[in-house]
């Protein structure tokens, strides 16, 4: 396998998140929910390594809290896509041109034509703010998605000869779109996996930011960041790092879809030789 | 293309159907009576009974969405129940900020966009190349609320150019506001540039390696004639897609980059709409942006059927 940079360094900055997120399970530099106003505000230090925010909580064991926030709410999002986006998009291309497929493809299309976060403002305003909702306001527009990518994918197989010999040999439908048709569109559907994760982070962040992703006192990158808008005169670190945190997330997701589908898509492998 | 238009123009009416009827749902599946929700736990008896009058809310469910419904088309957006004004009054009052300030991100954005995707595209592989696909993929990866933050902190907190919120009003003069909406419409415009110029890089790309490049240059165009006269023109189709649907983007973006900047627009009414459970400002607020997203789609549609007489036949 060729070595292919944008793979390894997404795969990296990816890891190093995943990992901090997993580790502040079991453990963080200092307690997150711990108040310590004597030690309010202090700057990048031994004790407090990225410094403290203005209610004296560890900004580096917030960012890793943050991070499983993050990761959590677009993970969680990207299963409701592949849940209830892939059987759609298989039982639609296995059934072409029917009512089904009609009504799928239509209501993807108007989904798409929705502004999604509109949407998913108006669905935490309506149930109220929690991660839970803010999970289900992004993994609602991630449906269409990945059903129109299992769609796409699946129709382009129901034409080879091999699913053709599978139909002769008397396979259902249904069948064949578990035993043949779903283990080939798995490639597309990773790539397309890692592009949402990374929208869901961006909205997850966006969410929070508003007020209307995970409360208080779970820490999450978009609110750390609404809190220090009103301190960025006397305290910019505190505005600057959270951002950097998504931005690296983000861009290590971005770089990982890009290298995977160079790496997994024969087509576009092809074309770049 | 008249029977284009018009089945484009039937599904438009019937997306707008759709999408009425599921934020009239969303809506209306509120736990409880929306009245007491809107008036929260103080209320008398009588304002919730006077409420839910002016709401309709005893009539049936379909009554209700008829109501509703009609209203909006008469432009009829409902009364405010905190500002005690019309929605429409509201609406019109805000877009003046709102508007403004996403088409002149769009500007922005694609003025940024095409000089850059164009560069890229005609020196594919350099170092110049790369580092512009760099750079879009760190512009993808930038929150748009985040890089207003920095924004401020540096045009704003340190150098003093602009001031880091509010709004002066169009009285004040068309420089002072464009002034005011400037940071802003450069934050919601960075990412929406960096998407744009890697779809018209890889768009001129593609039409760059059509035959009839090929013959362009054979009789005798140089490389940039046929780009200009031939690559350029041909690689519009799907630049215009992503034009037409970033206005989506930025419009739904503005709601959050006006939080930023405490812009009186349609964004941060929607949000003292959600915290004073206002329910009838948010309700068409959101229907309002929703049109507006399909509308333009639709326009798109038809425009780039327009510039390309294949497209009228998927119709």
């Amino acid at each position: 396998m060729r070595l292919n940079p944008q793979l390894w360094i997404g795969a990296t900055l990816t890891a190093v998140f995943l990992l901090a997120a997993l580790v502040s399970f079991a453990w963080t530099p200092h307690d997150v929910t711990a108040l310590n106003i004597a030690d309010r505000l202090k700057p990048m230090g031994p004790t407090y390594l990225l410094g403290t925010d203005h209610f004296g909580r560890d900004i580096l064991s917030m960012l890793m809290v943050g991070a499983r926030t993050s990761i959590a709410v677009a993970l969680v999002a990207v299963g409701i896509g592949i849940g209830l986006g892939v059987p759609l998009g298989l039982l639609a291309a296995a059934n072409r041109g029917s009512l089904l497929d009609e009504i799928v493809m239509r209501g993807n299309d108007l989904i798409f034509a929705f502004p999604s976060l509109v949407i998913a403002i108006l669905i935490t305003a309506v149930f109220g703010p929690s991660a839970v909702n803010a999970i289900l306001a992004i993994g609602i527009f991630n449906i269409p998605v990945f059903a129109r990518v299992a769609r796409g994918g699946a129709l382009s197989l129901w034409t080879l000869d091999y699913i053709l010999a599978a139909r002769v040999a008397g396979k259902g439908r249904l069948r064949i779109s578990l035993e043949h048709i779903l283990p080939n569109i798995t490639n597309l559907l990773i790539v397309q996996g890692t592009i949402q994760f990374s929208l869901g982070i961006l909205a997850e962040a966006g969410l929070s930011y508003v007020g209307l992703g995970a409360q208080p006192p779970t820490p999450s990158w978009g609110r750390m960041l609404a809190e220090a808008q009103t301190m960025i005169y006397t305290n910019p670190a505190l505005a600057i790092l959270p951002g950097l945190a998504i931005v690296a997330m983000v861009l290590g997701l971005n770089l990982m879809g890009d290298g995977l589908r160079d790496l997994l898509d024969p087509r576009v492998r092809r074309a770049r030789a | 293309m008249l029977r284009y238009a018009l089945s484009r123009a039937l599904s438009l009416a019937l997306s707008l159907l759709v999408a009425s009827a599921v934020i009239f749902a969303v809506i209306e599946v509120i736990p409880g009576d929306p009245a007491s929700y809107m008036l929260g736990l103080n209320a008398t008896p009588e304002a919730v009974a006077a409420l839910r009058d002016q709401l309709g809310l005893d009539g049936s469910l379909l009554s209700r969405y008829l109501h509703w419904l009609g209203g909006m088309l008469s432009g009829d957006f409902g009364t405010s129940y905190t500002y005690k004004v019309p929605v429409s009054e509201l609406v019109a009052q805000r877009l003046w900020v709102s508007l403004p300030l996403a088409l002149y991100a769009l500007v922005l954005s694609t003025l940024i966009a095409f000089p850059v995707g164009l560069i890229a595209a005609a020196r594919r592989g350099s170092v110049t190349d790369y580092g512009i696909m760099g750079a879009t993929q760190l512009g993808i990866a930038v929150p748009n609320f985040w890089f207003a933050m920095l924004l401020v902190l540096v045009f704003a907190v340190n150098l003093r150019w602009f001031s880091a919120g509010g709004f002066p009003g169009w009285d004040a003069g068309l420089l002072p506001g464009l002034k005011a909406l400037t940071l802003p419409a450069v934050a919601l415009a960075l990412p929406q540039a960096s998407i744009l110029a890697r779809v018209m890089r890889s768009a001129l790309i593609e039409t760059l390696g059509q035959d009839y490049i090929r013959t362009a240059r054979a009789k005798g165009l140089s490389r940039r004639q046929a780009t200009t006269r031939h690559a350029l023109r041909n690689a519009m189709i799907p630049v215009l897609t992503i034009i037409g649907l970033q206005f989506s983007f930025l419009l739904a973006g503005a709601i959050i980059i006006e939080n930023v900047f405490f812009l009186p627009g349609l964004g941060r009414l929607i949000f003292q709409g959600i915290t004073q459970r206002d329910l009838i400002v948010v309700e068409s607020l959101v229907m309002l942006l929703v049109f507006a997203v399909i509308l333009v789609t639709f326009l798109v549609d038809l425009a780039y059927a327009a510039v390309d007489p294949r497209l009228r036949r998927t119709a």
